[in-house]
């Protein structure tokens, strides 16, 4: 099998793994990094988003040994100690979640659009998430959320 | 602590778990040895099993054991039960059919359970199911409802494929108003099949102990106590006393999860039997094909009216799919959530309701967020859209002239209920301005400049919720009371645990049952805990669904709450040399009248676990429980608007206003209250515009059984809701609280449709209304002009 070594959230983390193992997987089950999810098997609903090299990925799209060698942020790692991140206070401030299930995804995909559109419009958010479900808020609030720390003004 | 935290929008205290990726889902807890599940699923929508033969699967490597209901039945493993009987029309009860886990005979659905393999690890658990060889003699598949019940026969017990054939009303007279009406509006509706889909597919995970023989179960479960209840008490050998539930983090349920389910059942089985915990978690396809699916309704409505639009009597005939097996509650879901609202918010004097409730070859079907209440809704708006066209009456003028009007509360439906209260007109009028109803024309002109068709439609919906008064539903045919649970336990630090039998999976409530606790007894919000979920540790409950936790379980706490302040007064009253009577509770403090002698909360508990200074006879402790029965459902209604724009060449629908005016009683939180609107109102918008549950007519496939090919709402697909509010409290429960969580999903599907039908100047569009069906009609509509 394998071994693959890549950064994870800061520090370093290394594994066998099978050649068909996602990154998800090893997430989750190898570094028992259980915030990122897996609600579907199409990558059709982000709960399973990290970002690897500073990129949101669906990481049930990607194959671990893919990460070899890359710096992955999960959602455990956003927030610094126990300060959230922006975007985490946010949607705590807008009740942008529900059951949380969702959320870990949301978050990190919603971080990345702000990395590349730092004032994105309504539509555009609302474009963005598309690759994101979520069954329990209706978005109203998650994209309010995003506009609410585009601004800056998250608590 | 004078500032009442009821009424204030607080930030939700379970929200840093989530946003840090510390929620514990029961996938993600882990055992040490835990072995894995997969099922072997029937590739057939009816076949008989004739041979399982599991040599290869054995063989693989890591496979522990592969097993079938046979197995299960040697153990006395029996049917999972329906607990809900219903009467037919005839006086005998419906045709049950057993569901056992794993199936012992055929297979009656595409994704029916033949076998388990357990194994070392997922991925030879999965490469082992594929080995396992099944001789499958093929059968007729029963798919098409309008033809079930002359198809082949599903089970032995159900002569063709009818559950049952019921029915609620006066027929007679209902057929004399007919024969005097003005006018009968007519109309076909198809209430199509929705699979619920909640974000975290359902997930198991079963530890057996040989030394105390005790199992626990970890599950996705709404309402663990029911799961246990019925896995101890129909399915299995196993007592209560051995056998802890854990339902940990659940990520959204929607009525999904209430169910027992023959995989945890499997897991439960199999964990004794290989002595190592055994875990199953369902990937999303699974999740399409087993979880329990919903609505799937053909029905005929026809409205008797007199020259005003005034209904005189309401006639309806509705075929209902309950799929290959039944749910735990699936009987009750198209007869007694579904036609006793059939009056709506309308005096309607006669009503008569058929229901016949089939067996088919498709997963089984059962409650989803409203559960009977949106099949009601729907037909009741859509045939008062119709009858007002009919008629050519505004849609607002022909729902204000049938209101049932404030003075007439309570009010006695013709179909079983009394609505304790309700103000329908204020609703509508609310709704009317927030939407600038007048300045529609105007809009629509704009729009059609444009090259848009801009639509506006309403629906005025009730429904009945907080589930449910025990005496009312047992005389429906439940085999359950639906009370609700609360024990309320003072720490001797002065810091209360409160357990409930409701169970949170997105409501929030911990944050919600926090604001009620520390209201009621004067604690800091920051000192109420909140349990629930786990069998051992809160008292027996219900659970939740059908909009119960507030109205029936936030009732149970205050109860609870109302005894520690009763025992406290006793307490204060010995510690301040006062007679009970003369001491007074208000904001944490006992206080002697008229004095200022007192004691607060936190000084009382501590000397009711230090009882020195202590009335004789008093027991120590400060640690009370309450179980609350609801006299009524509680009725929440509204009147939602929505304006939609339809681009006449693409058929693509864009909701461009969405106004919701809903009366919930008092509102406990409103930041919560607005969320679950929300959601509701986007899965309403997801069944009428989006979302199909699809089989194939000939083979039993399911067409649409995944994400690619079902399609679920997306943030692209919903407007920014407007939410507004009116309140008349309900009546007989502490709070005057109603349900405030299937609302939306209630109203958007009859609201959406009112308004693409508006739009396109067609009576009706059937749901879903997808951009290719829009687009035929726009074509035709404009090849008509």
């Amino acid at each position: 099998m394998p071994e693959v070594t890549m950064t994870v959230n800061g520090q370093e983390a290394s594994g066998d793994v099978e050649g068909r193992t996602l990154l998800v997987q090893f997430l989750r089950e190898h570094l028992r990094l259980t915030g990122t999810h897996v609600g579907c098997d199409t990558s059709q609903c982000g709960a399973c988003v990290v970002h690897v090299n500073g990129q949101s990925v669906k990481s049930c799209t990607m194959l671990a040994v893919q990460a070899d060698g890359s710096a992955v942020t999960t959602i455990e790692g956003l927030a610094s100690g126990n300060e959230l991140h922006p975007m985490q206070a946010a949607f705590h401030e807008n009740h942008a979640l529900q059951c949380g299930f969702c959320t870990p995804g949301m978050v990190m995909s919603a971080v990345d659009l702000l990395q590349k559109n730092s004032s994105p419009s309504e539509t555009e958010i609302r474009e963005w998430l598309e690759g994101n479900l979520c069954r329990c808020t209706g978005y109203k609030n998650i994209v309010k959320a995003i506009q609410h720390a585009a601004a800056g003004d998250a608590a | 602590m004078s500032n009442k935290l009821v009424g204030q929008s607080i930030r939700r205290r379970e929200d840093f778990r989530f946003l840090r990726g510390e929620g514990r889902y029961v996938d993600d807890i882990h055992r040490a040895g835990v072995l894995h599940a997969a099922f072997v699923r029937s590739p057939h929508a009816h076949a008989i099993v004739k041979n399982v033969n599991a040599d290869a699967a054995l063989a693989a490597p890591g496979v522990v054991g592969v097993f079938t209901g046979a197995d299960l039945e040697k153990d006395n493993y029996g049917s999972i039960p329906c607990g809900w009987i219903i009467t037919q029309r005839n006086g005998e009860p419906h045709h049950a059919a057993p569901h056992y886990p794993m199936t012992r005979d055929k297979a009656r659905y595409v994704g029916d359970q033949v076998a388990v393999v357990v194994a070392e690890t997922l991925e030879q658990a999965r490469d082992a199911a594929e080995l396992v060889e099944v001789d499958y003699e093929a059968l007729e598949a029963v798919i098409d409802m309008t033809k079930a019940m002359e198809a082949a026969q599903i089970h032995d017990e159900a002569p063709n494929n009818l559950c049952y054939d019921w029915e609620i009303g006066d027929q007679a007279q209902v057929e004399a108003a007919f024969a005097k009406a003005h006018h009968v509006a007519k109309l076909d509706l198809v209430n199509n099949r929705l699979v619920p889909n909640p974000m975290e597919p359902r997930a198991a995970l079963a530890e057996y102990d040989k030394g105390t023989d005790s199992y626990t179960l970890w599950s996705t479960s709404q309402n663990p106590h029911m799961l246990r209840w019925m896995l101890s008490g129909n399915v299995t050998d196993i007592p209560e006393t051995k056998l802890r539930i854990i339902a940990p983090d659940v990520g959204g349920g929607f009525g999904v999860k209430i169910y027992c389910y023959v995989e945890e059942t499997v897991c439960l089985w199999a964990t004794k039997q290989v002595g190592r915990p055994v875990r199953w978690t369902s990937d999303r396809s699974e999740s399409f094909l087993a979880d329990a699916h919903a609505r799937d309704h053909l029905t005929r409505v026809e409205m008797a009216m007199d020259e005003e639009g005034r209904f005189l009597g309401l006639k309806v005939d509705t075929t209902a799919n309950l799929g290959a097996y039944l749910s735990n509650y699936a009987t009750s879901i198209p007869t007694y959530f579904y036609a006793t609202l059939l009056a709506g918010p309308y005096a309607t004097p006669a009503i008569y309701c058929n229901v016949r409730a089939l067996y088919t070859n498709t997963a089984p079907v059962d409650a989803y967020r409203g559960a009977g209440r949106p099949e009601a809704a729907y037909l009741l708006e859509r045939i008062a859209d119709k009858a007002a066209l009919d008629l050519g009456i505004d849609p607002v003028e022909i729902r204000r002239r049938n209101f049932i009007q404030p003075d007439q509360f309570p009010y006695d439906t013709p179909v079983a209920l009394t609505y304790d209260i309700g103000d329908y007109e204020a609703s509508l009028d609310k709704a009317l301005t927030m939407i600038d109803y007048t300045g529609f024309p105007a809009r629509k002109e704009e729009a059609r400049a444009r090259g848009k068709l801009r639509g506006i439609g309403l629906s005025s919906y009730i429904e009945a919720c907080g589930v449910a008064p025990s005496s009312l539903i047992s005389r429906f045919g439940a085999g359950a009371g639906l009370w609700e649970s609360a024990e309320v336990r003072f720490n001797a630090t002065g810091t209360v645990t409160v357990l409930t039998g409701t169970h949170a999976h997105g409501q929030g409530h911990e944050t919600t049952f926090g604001q009620l606790v520390a209201d009621a007894l004067g604690v800091p919000y920051d000192d109420v805990e909140i349990v629930h979920g786990d069998t051992s540790q809160t008292p027996m409950g219900m659970g939740t669904y059908g909009s119960r936790s507030m109205a029936v379980g936030g009732s149970a706490i205050v109860k609870a709450c109302d005894k520690v302040i009763e025992k406290g007064k006793k307490i204060a009253a010995h510690m301040l040399e006062a007679s009970v009577d003369d001491i007074a509770f208000d904001d944490g403090t006992f206080s002697v009248a008229g004095t200022d002698r007192s004691k607060t909360m936190a000084e009382i508990a501590l000397a009711a676990y230090v009882p020195v200074d202590f009335p004789d006879g008093l027991e120590p402790g400060l640690d009370e429980n309450a179980f609350y029965d609801p006299l009524n459902f509680t009725y929440p209604a509204g009147t939602h608007i929505c304006e939609v724009e339809i681009d006449p060449d693409t058929g693509v629908t864009e909701i461009v206003e969405w106004v919701a005016v809903d009366d919930f009683g008092t509102v406990i939180n409103p930041l919560i209250v607005e969320g679950q609107i929300h959601g509701g109102l986007a899965q309403g918008v997801g069944q009428a515009m989006l979302e199909n549950g699809l089989y194939d007519l000939e083979s039993g496939q399911l067409v649409t059984g995944s994400f690619m090919d079902y399609c679920m709402p997306r943030a692209d697909n919903l407007p920014s809701f407007k939410v507004g509010y009116t309140n008349t409290p309900c009546t007989h429960n502490p709070l005057g609280v109603k349900g405030c969580g299937e609302a939306g999903a209630i109203a958007a599907p009859p609201t959406l449709i009112s308004a693409i039908a508006n739009a396109l100047g067609v009576d009706h569009i059937e749901m879903p209304a997808t951009s290719e069906k829009v687009w035929r009609m726009a074509r035709s509509a404009a090849a008509a002009e």
